[in-house]
């Protein structure tokens, strides 16, 4: 009988991976692996040993992972570390753009409104007070913050709310929310400002030019000079 | 072919019938014929600022379920040779006696013969919100100069933005107390037009003689000496596309005298 090679186990300094092939059948590849598997490593003292898998071209449901992941469990000194696959559903790829994407709105998001976007968000108009901006990202306003905006909205600590004129009812950036002073002082003009997660878990609102040095992930241009 | 105009401001008290009475009155002063349609059904008024209640005999709610022809209800002004007509409401039913479909249907058959008609709508952004502006081609929003109003005004200009067959609304600011802003103690007129960010239309001062002629069931509009009255009159002539500066709010116009006479009137009492 032709023992066919579906699984490729490889040996790195940082543990085991696993080659899938992606050209035989799902049934196929989880006989063989718990062949393998139960083959192998025997020795159930020896220490912990992360695997990584590396499914190539074949698409895995979560499904699928959850079951591989409990079949390698099922041996105790092995733990799944990462799986890695060159495909990604149209779903998961179409989320990934969404939330990467800056989304441009031109309008005054007013009392009553709300505005929900999965990246970020440029709005170039005021947000009234009672209405409510929402992003899965960051949101940069062009205009007066005066109601609510929620940064990071989907749990992103690292997002920020950048306003010209930041006067907000409340600023909330992933889990964390913080309202407004009861009274604006007259003499401060809160132009150009922005509201970050610092290291105490606080929202805080700071001078727009800090944000280079905190965030430097928001700058997506590269190249030039 | 006329042109319909939603009254409306999402909260209530801020002047919403005074302005409709007012400007349908104005409008009539300026020789055009003019509808008032009151949807403010189960709470109607506009027939009693107008001085018409005891002439009503069908109302709204009679119109659109084909109980009597539309001209049967339409109550006539009589200071006005057959300019001015008012549509009551019903006082009987509530809003959900009429659906916007109706009230649609009800104001293109008034657009047939008349120049404008002017639909004054209830407060609150429900049913008859709904009904009154079905069938509006144009809106006004009337807010006074206070916080809560403007928030609903606010509310309301997002809404009307969402109706596709009505053009951007236009602001009034109604009852305005130029000592109070003068004092920075009331929003002045700038602040409120920044915030809405839509086009004023008018300004119209608090006016101890509104309450009082809305009382007497005369419109201000008819006195031609009124500072609200001239405001309110402005305003008609900025619909009919004149373009009319703003009234001067009396604390730049009357200036001291003014301020000397009135000390001394609360010294009299």
């Amino acid at each position: 009988m032709k023992k066919s090679q579906n699984v490729v186990m490889k040996g790195t300094k940082d543990g085991l991976t696993l080659h899938l092939n992606d050209r035989c059948s799902y049934e196929e590849l989880l006989e063989e692996l718990q062949e393998k598997i139960l083959l192998d490593h025997q020795d159930d003292d020896s220490p912990l040993i992360s695997v990584k898998i590396q499914t190539g071209n074949r698409y895995l449901t979560d499904q699928q992972i959850n079951q591989i992941k409990e079949l390698i469990g099922s041996k105790k000194n092995l733990i799944v570390e990462d799986v890695s696959m060159n495909v990604v559903s149209i779903e998961e790829a179409m989320r990934w753009k969404q939330e990467s994407e800056i989304i441009t709105i031109a309008s005054i998001v007013r009392s009553g409104q709300v505005i929900e976007v999965p990246g970020d968000l440029l709005l170039v108009g005021d947000v009234n007070p009672g209405g409510m901006v929402m992003a899965g990202g960051n949101i940069f306003i062009m205009g007066s913050l005066k109601g609510i905006a929620h940064a990071g909205c989907y749990g992103n600590d690292e997002a920020v709310i950048v306003a010209s004129k930041m006067v907000p009812t409340q600023l909330r950036i992933s889990n964390c929310l913080n309202r407004a002073p009861d009274e604006y002082s007259e003499d401060e003009s809160h132009e150009m400002e922005c509201a970050y997660i610092n290291e105490s878990n606080q929202i805080v609102v700071d001078r727009l030019q800090v944000l280079k040095h905190l965030r430097p992930n928001i700058t997506r241009f590269k190249g030039g000079q | 072919m006329g042109e319909a105009i939603v009254i409306t401001s999402g909260k209530g008290g801020v002047g919403k019938t005074t302005t409709s009475a007012n400007l349908g009155t104005a409008l009539a002063l300026l020789d055009k014929k003019v509808c008032l349609v009151d949807t403010d059904i189960g709470l109607r008024n506009l027939d009693v600022v107008l001085g018409l209640e005891n002439r009503i005999i069908y109302d709204l709610v009679d119109v659109a379920e084909g109980r009597c022809k539309i001209h049967q209800a339409l109550v006539k002004d009589k200071r006005f040779n057959d300019l001015l007509f008012l549509l009551p409401a019903a006082q009987t039913s509530d809003k959900s006696a009429v659906s916007p479909e109706q009230i649609k249907k009800l104001v293109e058959e008034l657009k047939q013969d008349f120049d404008y008609i002017l639909i004054d709508c209830p407060a609150g952004i429900e049913q008859g919100y709904r009904n009154a502006v079905a069938g509006a081609d144009k809106a006004i929003v009337v807010t006074t100069p206070e916080k809560s109003a403007v928030r609903d005004a606010d509310r309301i200009i997002g809404l009307l933005e969402k109706e596709s067959h009505i053009e951007p609304p236009k602001l009034v600011i109604n009852r305005i107390r130029s000592h109070m802003v003068e004092n920075g103690e009331m929003l002045d007129v700038d602040e409120i037009t920044t915030h809405l960010s839509i086009d004023l239309l008018g300004i119209v001062v608090d006016d101890d003689e509104v309450i009082k002629s809305s009382n007497a069931g005369e419109p201000i509009a008819h006195d031609p000496n009124n500072r609200a009255s001239i405001a309110f009159r402005n305003i008609a002539r900025r619909i009919l596309g004149e373009s009319i500066p703003l009234q001067p709010l009396e604390t730049e116009k009357e200036g001291v005298f003014s301020r000397i006479k009135k000390f001394f009137g609360i010294r009299s009492k």
